[in-house]
């Protein structure tokens, strides 16, 4: 190609050519985003898998075995009866197929952002028996300490749950109290510095263990065996 | 002063180092500061966020070199826009399926690459002017020179902040992290040390260079 040819062409791109490179460059970049996608799809619903059944495992110590059951609004049913839409509860099982417990997710507003945990309850205790951050945003070195400070996930080793006599809601609300105070097992012994990321756990488990652990009971035969 | 090259450049060593000290992308030229603070409370976030973008650098660089002659002026910035958003999308997907754990640390930071002005700029100023080879080579300098970048402020706010680096402890327990580090404030104060640091080590070299050219004189 001569300079002159080029100096004359410069300034009048034909519209086709801008149209054409465009479209050309947005093929194939949607080509390569779909391959990407469909390639790694699998793998990314597999971590997802993985990453819940561990969170599952944690706070349903001895567990190994998952089946998953929707509450839908007073009523237990199996995750993949039709139409079923409501909050999603794990039912965990021993390697002998007996119930070990259920996990429940429960989330409230904390210092930074909304908490979301995930919590295991234990019926033959009666008592929720462990409890595991999956989502915040709280401030290192202060809120973030309900994820990892082994005294505080000590207070959910074997936390008071009992339903009432009616069986409508918990005999004692769950409550954090301030650190160092805690006299009864259903009381949460907060974080000194941290105290409102731990009142957002106790607030969370109350609202979602008055709800759910009613129904629990009473449906616990419907749980009871992984098949 | 950034050189911006209008004619084809060869390779030398030079090219490749550019990005490391001269122009170092965060030191030197000052861009991309939104990742530099926000994901740099930690070595493992840095460097992943480093090998992310050094990832789309070279990427979109070589789709950039090699369409360089096709892509009209009036709609290259779409065009480069384009492909920088298509490798982002794909390194999100890859980050997730390596690991969800880092993909919720880096949190909307791996999307937000699309707008790191270092790749648009090399785009602009360099791929779309450029062989491929230079543009590679330039490219992963620049690279490296932002992942160093990143590793700087890593260690320093997760070894202070935490006491540990790369998740193993350093310190013993009597060690008080300042958490104040791992907070973005402690990103500001991190990146203004380490850019006093640079401009004083700079500053040196240039009055010692100085002197020497001076002695020479002096001495002949
Ligand atoms: C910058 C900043 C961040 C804070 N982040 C949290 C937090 O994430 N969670 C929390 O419970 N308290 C946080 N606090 C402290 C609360 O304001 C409050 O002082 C504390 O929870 C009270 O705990 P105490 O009664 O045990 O002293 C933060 C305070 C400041 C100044």
């Amino acid at each position: 190609m001569s300079s002159e040819a080029q100096v004359q062409q410069a300034p009048v791109t034909p519209s086709f050519a801008m149209l054409r490179t465009l479209g050309s460059i947005a093929t194939l970049s949607g080509l390569l985003v779909v391959l990407v996608y469909h390639f790694t799809l699998p793998i990314i619903a597999e971590n997802q898998r993985i990453a819940i059944e561990k969170a599952i495992f944690q706070v349903v110590p001895g567990a190994v075995s998952r089946k998953d059951f929707i509450a839908v609004g007073d009523r237990l049913l199996p995750a993949d009866s039709e139409g079923a839409q409501g909050e999603r509860i794990y039912a965990a099982y021993a390697a002998d197929g007996r119930l070990r417990g259920v996990a429940l997710q429960a989330a409230a507003q904390g210092y930074q952002d909304v908490i979301k945990v995930l919590y295991g309850y234990g019926p033959e205790c009666q008592c929720i028996i462990g409890m595991k951050v999956l989502k915040m945003a709280e401030t290192p070195g202060l809120g973030d300490k309900i994820a990892s400070d082994p005294g505080f996930l000590r207070n959910f080793e074997a936390l008071d749950a009992q339903v009432d006599a009616g069986g409508a809601g918990l005999a004692h609300p769950i409550v954090t109290v301030k650190h160092g105070a805690k006299t009864e097992p259903w009381q949460i012994d907060a974080i000194s510095g941290a105290t409102v990321s731990s009142k957002a756990i106790g607030r969370m488990l109350n609202a979602s263990a008055q709800h759910l652990i009613p129904l629990i009971q009473r449906d616990l035969a419907l749980l009871q065996h992984s098949n | 002063m950034p050189t911006l090259p209008n004619q084809e450049e060869k390779v030398t060593l030079d090219t490749f180092l550019r990005g490391l000290w001269e122009e170092n992308p965060v030191f030197v030229m000052l861009l991309g500061m939104c990742p530099v603070l926000a994901v740099t409370n930690s070595v493992r976030n840095a460097l992943a966020m480093g090998l992310a973008t050094t990832f789309v650098l070279l990427a979109s660089g070589t789709l950039v070199s090699l369409l360089r002659k096709l892509i009209p002026k009036q709609v290259r910035i779409a065009a480069y826009i384009v492909i920088i958003a298509t490798f982002v999308t794909i390194v999100d997907y890859t980050i997730q399926a390596i690991s969800l754990d880092l993909y919720n640390a880096l949190g909307a930071f791996i999307q937000l690459i699309v707008v790191n002005c270092i790749i648009l700029g090399r785009a602009e100023a360099y791929a779309s002017k450029q062989r491929l080879g230079a543009t590679l080579v330039n490219g992963l300098g620049m690279g490296i020179g932002f992942t160093f970048a990143l590793l700087c402020l890593g260690a320093v706010r997760e070894l202070l902040g935490n006491g540990t680096l790369l998740g193993l402890q350093v310190f013993s327990d009597q060690f008080q992290p300042w958490v104040v580090m791992i907070l973005p404030p402690g990103g500001f104060f991190v990146l203004g040390a380490w850019l006093l640091l640079f401009a004083w080590l700079r500053q040196r070299r240039e009055r010692r260079l100085l002197e020497q050219q001076g002695a020479s004189v002096h001495g002949r």
